[in-house]
């Protein structure tokens, strides 16, 4: 039985090709991805993310506990509001999954974990929340929807579907949320553009949506999100990183806070480890199209792509891939596809940002 | 469901039109473009190049996936199309005049092991849950 989210029903209504992902019943896209993924660089996007799970940690020591459970450092968050990525890593270093936190105040931070690693993730903060004797009250919400609206119109889009939220986006920095009640309003996304996140009640879902639409935002299914995430650099947990791979070798060292004394699940691992391998960027030369899985030959040994697609913006194949550390962008390297070998450059990611190429 | 009555098809998602020489024209059935969404690189077979039934000749990847594009009969390469090499959209504009290549076939015959239009609308069907 696939896991519905609370704007299924509006979905089909659209007319979405849905899919099964990870066990959700979700859009993929609602006539062209392509037009969908330029309509979020140029215009105003809606994702429906309800199945990525909002996780409210309450308690005394909620600071004292993310300190040990996760490997950024949560005393970066000071300010009610702020938000921060990080990885949750397990005793060997591997990441168990990748998350936003958001410090509301000392006794109340709200995780946002991604849809198919989050009974997992439920589970592992229990068991520490358990051995650590921190007495914290940790609530899944899936009472919550979660709707993305990304893009150059989005805050337009946003102000008119929800009059009087201007006094919120006019001062809303990027990478910052507010709460009113039960809403949720974060300046976050995937996709590499201005725009937000909102978290509404499931049941309110369906019509803000429709408010959304009526304001000029337009549905985007979960192929454009891919396309769009990648253009903007952004790792995929399952993909680009997961518990077998170390944050240190998966471009997310700059999520990974060692200077500080924390002790931290997973940073004796990390510091014990020695780093081999690095995430680089990928423009294909030839034609064809970047997959995951595909081989990468350098001079230094051979790699491989975990993420690749086109990409619509630069009209060129592009990709992220693990390969060994030393080859510098700029160098040109060996990808297999089927039975050839093609050219491929390494270059520095992201590649787009706010609607620009940056390659 | 798009599946034109004049032409043929294979379980493999091909259509085939029978020329009146006798050749054919093949490309990927409406239902096979819709699948696999839009299209972003398409290679064909070189002309010339002798192909088995059932071999992989050509492939089509749209931005979700790539698939290969398989012979739907033994045959000779006569004419690839270089236009849908320089723009895939046009499969998903209309995947009945964006054709890849032309076959001249080893034996006249073994079209008459291809679907017909019914029998491909039931597979189709049989797929879809």
């Amino acid at each position: 039985m696939l896991k519905l989210t609370p704007l299924n029903a509006t979905h089909r209504e659209l007319g979405a090709k849905m899919v099964d992902f990870g066990g959700w019943d979700m859009p993929v896209n609602y006539g062209s991805q392509i037009e969908e993924h330029h309509t979020v660089r140029s215009g105003c996007g809606l994702f429906d993310v309800s199945h990525m799970l909002p996780l409210d940690i309450r308690g005394a020591n909620v600071r004292a506990f993310l300190r040990r459970l996760v490997a950024n450092n949560v005393d970066k968050l000071q300010v009610s509001g702020k938000a921060l990525y990080s990885c949750m890593l397990n005793e060997a270093g591997g990441v168990i999954d990748d998350l936003i936190i958001y410090f509301m105040d000392e006794s109340w931070f709200r995780l946002v974990v991604n849809a198919g690693t989050a009974e997992k993730d439920l589970a592992w903060m229990e068991k520490q929340n358990a051995d650590w004797g921190m007495g914290l009250t940790l609530t899944p919400r899936r009472d919550l929807a979660m709707i993305a609206i990304q893009g150059p119109d989005a805050t337009r889009v946003l102000n008119e579907a929800l009059p009087g939220v201007d006094q919120i986006t006019a001062s809303l920095k990027p990478f910052n949320a507010a709460a009113m009640g039960e809403m949720f309003i974060a300046r976050t996304g995937y996709t590499g553009e201005d725009g937000f996140e909102v978290m509404v009640l499931a049941k309110s879902a369906p019509f803000f949506w429709k408010a959304l639409m009526e304001a000029g935002g337009k549905p985007i299914g979960l192929g454009a999100r891919d396309t769009l995430r990648l253009e903007a650099g952004m790792n995929l947990y399952g993909q680009d990183m997961d518990e077998t791979t170390s944050p240190l070798e998966s471009g997310l060292a700059w999520t990974v806070d060692l200077k500080t004394e924390r002790d931290f699940v997973g940073s004796k691992a990390l510091e014990a480890s020695e780093v081999t391998k690095q995430l680089a960027g990928l423009l294909l030369l030839d034609k064809g199209v970047l997959r995951g899985h595909q081989k990468v030959h350098t001079k230094n040994g051979d790699g491989e792509i975990t993420s690749g697609t086109f990409s619509p913006t630069m009209q060129q194949s592009i990709a992220l891939a693990r390969i060994p550390l030393g080859i510098a962008p700029g160098e040109e390297v060996e990808v297999e596809i089927r039975d050839k070998k093609l050219k491929a450059k390494v270059v520095k990611y992201p590649f787009v940002r706010n609607g620009k190429v940056l390659i | 469901m798009n599946i034109p009555a004049d032409l043929k098809y294979t379980p493999s998602h091909e259509w085939v039109r029978v020329e009146a020489d006798g050749t054919l024209t093949v490309g990927i059935t409406h239902h096979a473009q819709d699948l696999l969404g839009d299209m972003v690189f398409i290679e064909n077979p070189a002309t010339g190049r002798t192909l088995a039934k059932g071999e992989e000749c050509a492939v089509v990847e749209s931005v979700k996936a790539a698939s290969d594009v398989y012979a739907p009969v033994a045959g000779e390469v006569i004419a690839a199309n270089g236009d849908v090499e320089s723009s895939p959209e046009s499969v998903n504009k209309d995947a009945y005049s964006a054709w890849m290549f032309k076959l001249k076939p080893t034996n006249a015959g073994d079209v008459a092991e291809l679907l017909d239009a019914a029998a491909y609308q039931k597979l189709v069907e049989s797929e879809a849950h």
